[in-house]
């Protein structure tokens, strides 16, 4: 079975998930990204490694964030952008998402960044396009969001440099998230020893301890001793039903209030891929506390989508290249 | 017209017959193996030194499209399919559309699929009307129309009083009743099997309880009717297990495994391949195993090509929504005799799978060189390599999981009714 991430010589061709990315490819990512951020702090913030270029955002699926930070990423690396909420516009008249695709070929676009409910959306599209169009899954159904799962890593790293000697716990709806399924695999590759997820088990897929974590429906002992805790967002559909009892019973189990956070490490930080339902997964208290690092998440997303885009279509050596504009 | 097959290997597994034999045709019917009759001068010969000769492959499931589906396939298209896969009878299920509840909508399958004079065609009739689980269809105005069976295709009938009376109704005039097993409500929006792929995948899953909790259901009621009943594509490991204990209790059951759930398991999706959404899902290596050993022991009773031609633009989707099915009929004989060679199972034993077995399920004479019966016969290559191309398949249903794979088996003549209705090229 291809890989179909990487081309013949092992370079990134587009970012479809976590799984299935080397380890080297992983830190390499990493690593551009922090040549990135120091462009938001300039007067002029931006680079012009993608002059010239196009870059589509196809979103079949709302998102106002997301969608946000890969426009200001391809912004400042010079892309000219377009955003399309497809879902608002050509689905609805019955166009397939190939037709929609091709058209924006045919309008010469370079890159597509993609979300779509349905998981294997953008593995589906990647596999269509020509080869020298990239694709960049900006979140596909219940499967991957590999940009917020490396965003994820790089503001661990920043916090707690020695990844080979943590403990993460996962809160969370989990069976839902592709966000969670991104994280695993982003901290099982780069060789994270310990990765929990607390979860209730409606909330857990099934076989999930085969990606390689530890199980636990507590947060009393899924939380002790962990360096980061990363909470997912729980969905308002759903609140109520045979998934869980209701808002108020999850908030009392699982949400994470200064309390239950007391069980972790005293250093422990605290990620969020947003948006947040405080007072259901996460109290306001600790989303605005000392130890929580989710705005930080978000402005490291710009570097880390940065990094993707100019890997992609900017070559390998896109690090140097941005320190070079400095 | 008078033929003579000459030289071939011929297998009849209802009669035993596994050796180098000549077969003689005329009007239609065989008329004797090993020696001529008396005066009997073919018009025809056959040379089929080499090959294997055998009774017409008979299939349990193949969806033909038609009616209101022939976007996807025809009956002309799919009947061709058959023949040059050596399938000389097939059972169709009724989601059609109009659904087959009606025996006018049969009676012209029928009579359509009769004038064009390829495989024959036994429809299964709707069991319940409009396949909704609620009124029992006109089961024995149907029969007469030339149904061999009632199916409800892959809906299942949720309220178990309305199962409990079709199943009674049924046994009353000795009907088939066909069905597939899986508890809708567990099943909901499921795409793949619920395990460790559809969890690495984000895939909705469908758990292996939902066959069981269904096939629990059915045999009990079964049991309780004494109605006959053919489960269809059999999937878990855990469902092999129950039929084979209701065997043992006396249960009138029998069952089937399609040829796909044989040789794939939910690791072949790999990346949301599409040709891999496939109803039941493909589900573990202990399952294919069981299913495997099921069909050794007798436990299963025949293999069926699930048949389901697709047209190219349902499966450009993301996999979620990608129309279910895979092209199956060109495919029955090579990944049964496939199968039978990596399981050690001898030709006569993996053709009766596929030729006997699935005739008596259906209640047809099909499936046998028996003498004065129709002269269904398929010749093929047994050792002869092919590889799976779409484009080259006869089905307009191009969607396959064994695309690119070279299999074994090759079909060189397909006979219906003592008429040369397929020859390769």
């Amino acid at each position: 079975m291809n890989n179909p991430q990487l081309d013949a010589d092992g370079r990134l061709r587009h970012l479809l998930s976590i799984e299935g990315l080397p380890k080297k490819i992983l830190n390499q990512i990493l690593d551009t990204a922090e040549s990135f951020v120091g462009v938001a702090e300039r007067e002029v913030k931006k680079v012009p490694l993608l002059r010239g270029k196009t870059v589509c955002n196809l979103f079949f699926e709302n998102s106002t964030r997301t969608r946000t930070t890969f426009e200001i990423a391809a912004k400042r690396l010079s892309a000219d952008v377009i955003s399309l909420n497809v879902n608002t516009s050509s689905q609805s008249k019955g166009e397939t998402i190939l037709d929609t695709v091709d058209n924006l070929i045919a309008m010469h676009a370079d890159m597509f960044v993609v979300r779509h409910s349905q998981s294997g959306a953008a593995h589906f599209i990647a596999k269509h396009v020509p080869n020298h169009i990239h694709v960049i899954n900006a979140g596909d159904g219940r499967h991957s969001h590999p940009t917020q799962g490396l965003l994820d890593m790089f503001t661990i790293r920043k916090y707690k440099p020695d990844l080979h000697n943590l403990r993460v716990a996962i809160v969370g709806d989990v069976l839902h998230s592709r966000v969670a399924r991104s994280e695993i695999h982003a901290l099982t590759t780069l060789g994270v020893p310990e990765v929990r997820v607390i979860a209730p088990k409606t909330l857990l897929p099934a076989h999930v301890e085969k990606l390689g974590v530890h199980v636990f429906h507590d947060m009393k002992s899924g939380l002790k001793d962990v360096d980061v805790v990363m909470m997912l967002r729980l969905q308002n559909e759903r609140m109520n039903g045979a998934m869980l009892p209701s808002a108020q019973e999850y908030f009392k189990t699982y949400g994470l209030t200064q309390d239950k956070l007391n069980l972790a490490r005293p250093d422990a930080i605290v990620l969020h891929p947003g948006p947040m339902n405080r007072g259901v997964e996460i109290d306001s208290s600790v989303a605005d506390g000392p130890q929580s690092v989710i705005l930080p998440q978000v402005t490291y997303g710009i570097a880390i989508r940065m990094a993707v885009m100019a890997m992609l279509a900017g070559g390998q050596n896109a690090s140097s290249q941005a320190g070079n504009q400095a | 017209m008078k033929i003579q097959i000459k030289n071939g290997h011929v297998i009849d597994p209802k009669n035993k017959i596994d050796s180098q034999q000549d077969l003689f045709i005329a009007a239609g019917k065989i008329v004797a193996i090993g020696k001529a009759p008396d005066g009997f001068i073919a018009n025809q010969t056959i040379n089929a030194s080499g090959l294997i000769v055998c009774p017409g492959l008979v299939d349990l499931s193949a969806r033909l499209r038609e009616p209101g589906d022939e976007y996807k396939a025809t009956l002309i298209s799919e009947l061709q399919a058959a023949v040059a896969g050596g399938v000389t009878s097939l059972a169709c299920p009724p989601d059609t559309d109009p659904v087959l509840d009606e025996p006018g909508l049969v009676e012209m399958l029928k009579h359509r699929a009769k004038q064009l004079n390829l495989a024959h065609v036994y429809p299964l009739g709707a069991l319940t009307r409009q396949l909704e689980g609620k009124v029992l269809s006109e089961m024995g105005e149907l029969r007469e129309a030339g149904c061999v069976g009632f199916s409800q295709a892959n809906i299942a009938i949720t309220d178990t009083q309305v199962l409990w009376r079709a199943m009674e109704y049924a046994a009353t005039f000795g009907f088939t009743l066909f069905l597939h097993a899986e508890e809708p409500f567990l099943a909901k929006n499921g795409v793949a099997h619920d395990g460790e792929v559809a969890s690495r995948l984000g895939l909705k899953g469908i758990p292996s309880a939902a066959e069981a909790l269904a096939l629990a259901s059915i045999l009990r009621i079964a049991k309780e009717t004494g109605a006959r009943i053919h489960i269809s594509r059999l999937s878990t490991a855990e469902g092999v297990g129950m039929i084979r204990e209701a065997k043992k209790q006396g249960v009138n059951i029998s069952c089937d495994v399609s040829a796909n759930h044989l040789h794939l398991t939910e690791y072949d999706i790999g990346f949301f391949d599409a040709n891999c959404h496939l109803k039941p899902p493909l589900r573990t290596q202990r399952d294919k195993n069981a299913l495997s050993t099921g069909l050794k022991d007798g436990t299963i009773d025949a293999i069926c090509s699930d048949h389901t031609p697709v047209d190219d633009d349902a499966k450009l989707a993301p996999f979620a929504e990608a129309e279910v099915g895979a092209t199956g009929l060109e495919l029955l004989l090579a990944l049964t005799l496939k199968w039978a060679h990596q399981e050690q199972v001898s030709l006569l034993d993996a053709l009766s799978l596929i030729s006997p077995s699935s005739a008596k399920i259906l209640g047809i004479s099909a499936g046998s060189l028996n003498l004065n019966s129709d002269a269904d016969i398929c010749i093929f290559a047994a050792t002869e390599y092919w590889k799976v191309v779409p484009n080259a398949l006869k089905s307009q249903g191009k969607n396959t999981p064994f695309n690119g794979l070279e299999v074994a088996g090759k079909v060189k003549f397909t006979l219906v009714h003592g008429q040369v209705v397929y020859q390769s090229e």
